[in-house]
């Protein structure tokens, strides 16, 4: 009699994996241990919701989404006019948490360097090319800056932390903008390109001199010395999760009704200037019923329950001010 | 049932028949994959890459802008790095595999001999992340440190060995690629060269030649194909390779004139920039690029064709 029972048992748990919902989503790489987390523990308050994510990038989380391969996508970067307009049923935008990018570099005995707007954007042009720079020294009386050469480092593969790194630049130098401009891959005028954090990190690491950027939430992991920056109120801050999340309630007063907003250079003295919202792309129309509402559930579980995991995997949460008017799309779904 | 013998050797001798018809066709369709594939590759890519194609036309492979923000695409600094590199991969690796593959298969004992190709061997089957990893923590800082210091000390009144040093760039690459090919050329050219009959040698030798003399004016002439088709077959890893290659190039999509300048090979920039490329121009410009990597390999493998014909002519030893 055991046999007969063993194949019930292996029927009825095939009938379970059936009946499942199966959800699939693709996308953004940086926000993916997160996503992760929740989707596994909204399945475990839900046992008949499965959702599955393939974390393949931004660019192709938006291009499947087009396709209609995947029910919803997720993007280091707000879907622009053209993209959207491809699409055939629109999408909606929700934050999910936030992220900040810092400058690393390597110089022996100066930890905490100040970097000026005008510092940041004059090293990635490559128009400052020694450390004793005056434009750099300004901003650090008193530190006893080599006059050796700056190597940028700076992401080679397309990556949403180079957008925000670039989108940030844009917005505080009027030559970057014109020049280089913001997007995940960009023609660099100066430096050495590495592939992933990893990379970057690696290569600053082993270089004296070499100045890059990394994600903060890789810097913490690393326990990475990093450089504070100067913000659109001309404060100079080290980038943590509470300036992050600054700086998204900065933004939260002028919040456009689809959220796709940079949150770059945001106004107010404790904001970080180079931070982020990450976005999940949920479609408008989800004609599947179980789908939709498996879908709607788990984003109210994200906005209020889901936020408290952030802290532990250092993520930036988002501000209580954006949950508000996240809570309120959530019934553009039908 | 008169003559079950006979019936039975007329049912043998045609399964026979039927046997080798099934076998040629069977062997002419795994022949034809071959075909099938290369031509369903080059279609795939060229149809993918409708769009860069119907907006720079030929002149794509000349562009040297590729700026992803301003939809514009060359692919000369990619060809440029990608041939750059190999060529001076090869420079480096060929003396010295082909000099090691003479050792182990002329002139060292039999079980240093053993023992060394079994290493060899093992060297061609890491992984090129491997070497990635190799790079990245020893070649990249000495190449920093001592080597191209040392080369701009004494060369430095030529272009090629100007600015500033970043341990990572064209150089490295090149030299990278050819600790990765070395293993392949020691492995195929030590392997023509035991091909070589032994009534050569011993004719050689009997002639007067010295041990040294045989080997350089018999052995080695006669095994040449061989050891070209060792080249080639690193050539063909040089510019294929992509892991390895992408973490000590430097990435950079401006053409440099000195060799420690960082740089860029078409594989590098497809195993970089494809994941994220987002609109039909951009994808189309990297998938051209995949196309043009074809296209050089098969101008480089039509090369080695008329090298291998243009010496068989002059030579003694027979095409293999």
């Amino acid at each position: 009699m055991k046999i007969p029972i063993a194949v019930a048992g292996i029927m009825l748990a095939g009938a379970a994996l059936v009946s499942a919902q199966a959800i699939n989503g693709a996308g953004a790489t940086f926000p993916y241990p997160i996503y992760g987390k929740w989707f596994e523990e909204f399945r475990q308050k839900n046992p008949s919701v499965e959702i599955n994510y393939q974390s393949k990038g931004s660019g192709a989380g938006i291009a499947q989404l087009t396709e209609g391969t995947v029910d919803f996508g997720a993007s280091d970067k707000p879907m622009d006019e053209t993209q959207l307009a491809a699409l055939k049923i629109p999408a909606l935008h929700f934050p999910t948490v936030l992220g900040g990018v810092v400058p690393t570099y390597n110089l022996p005995g100066i930890p905490d360097l100040k970097f000026s707007s005008e510092a940041i954007a004059g090293i990635f042009l490559g128009q400052i090319t020694k450390w004793n720079d005056p434009r750099i020294a300004k901003a650090n009386p008193g530190v006893k800056l080599p006059a050796t050469d700056i190597i940028v480092v700076h992401r080679a593969d397309g990556s949403g932390t180079t957008f925000v790194f670039t989108d940030y630049l844009s917005k505080i130098s009027p030559a970057w903008k014109s020049g280089p401009g913001s997007n995940t891959s960009i023609k660099w005028p100066a430096g050495v390109g590495q592939q992933g954090n990893e990379g970057v990190a690696g290569m600053v690491k082993q270089t004296q001199g070499a100045i890059g950027y990394v994600e903060l939430i890789y810097a913490l992991k690393n326990k990475m010395e990093y450089g504070s920056v100067q913000n659109a109120a001309g404060v100079y801050l080290k980038a943590t999760l509470d300036t992050v999340t600054a700086a998204a309630a900065g933004a939260a007063k002028n919040m456009p009704a689809d959220f796709r907003v940079s949150i770059t250079n945001s106004p107010g003295k404790d904001a970080y200037p180079i931070a982020s919202f990450t976005w999940l792309l949920i479609p408008t129309h989800i004609p599947d019923a179980q789908k939709r509402t498996a879908l709607v559930n788990f984003l109210k579980w994200m906005l209020t329950d889901g936020q408290k995991n952030c802290a532990e995997l250092g993520y930036a949460p988002l501000p209580k001010q954006v949950v508000a008017q996240e809570l309120k799309q959530i019934s553009k779904i039908n | 049932m008169a003559a079950p013998a006979t019936s039975y050797a007329s049912f043998r001798r045609s399964l026979i028949v039927t046997g080798d018809e099934v076998a040629h066709l069977v062997t002419l369709a795994f022949g034809a994959t071959v075909v099938l594939i290369t031509v369903l590759l080059v279609w795939n890519l060229w149809g993918a890459s409708a769009a860069s194609r119907s907006k720079f036309g030929i002149g794509f492979l000349w562009g040297t802008n590729w700026d992803p923000n301003a939809n514009d695409f060359g692919a000369l600094p990619f060809i440029y790095g990608t041939v750059m590199t190999s060529l001076m991969a090869l420079v480096l690796s060929v003396p010295l595999g082909v000099g090691a593959a003479i050792f182990l298969a002329e002139m060292a004992p039999p079980g240093l001999s053993s023992a060394c190709t079994f290493l060899v061997e093992l060297l061609a089957a890491v992984p090129s992340v491997i070497y990635g990893m190799l790079a990245i923590f020893t070649v990249v800082p000495l190449m920093h440190d001592y080597v191209e210091p040392a080369l701009k000390g004494a060369f430095g009144y030529l272009p090629q060995f100007q600015g500033p040093m970043l341990g990572v760039g064209y150089l490295t690459a090149a030299v990278v690629l050819a600790i990765m090919t070395f293993p392949y050329i020691i492995a195929i050219s030590r392997e023509a060269l035991l091909e070589v009959p032994r009534d050569q040698r011993e004719a050689a030798l009997a002639l007067g030649a010295t041990r040294w003399e045989t080997t350089f004016k018999v052995v080695v002439p006669y095994a040449r194909l061989g050891i070209l088709g060792s080249i080639f077959l690193g050539l063909a890893r040089a510019l294929g390779e992509t892991m390895a290659i992408t973490m000590v190039i430097g990435n950079d999509s401006i053409m440099h004139a000195s060799w420690f300048a960082p740089g860029y090979t078409i594989a590098a920039v497809l195993a970089n920039e494809f994941a994220e490329a987002t609109g039909k121009l951009y994808t189309g410009a990297l998938v051209e690029l995949g196309l043009v990597l074809f296209l050089v390999t098969m101008v480089i493998n039509a090369l080695a064709r008329l090298l291998v014909i243009a010496t068989t002519r002059k030579g003694s030893a027979k095409a293999a």
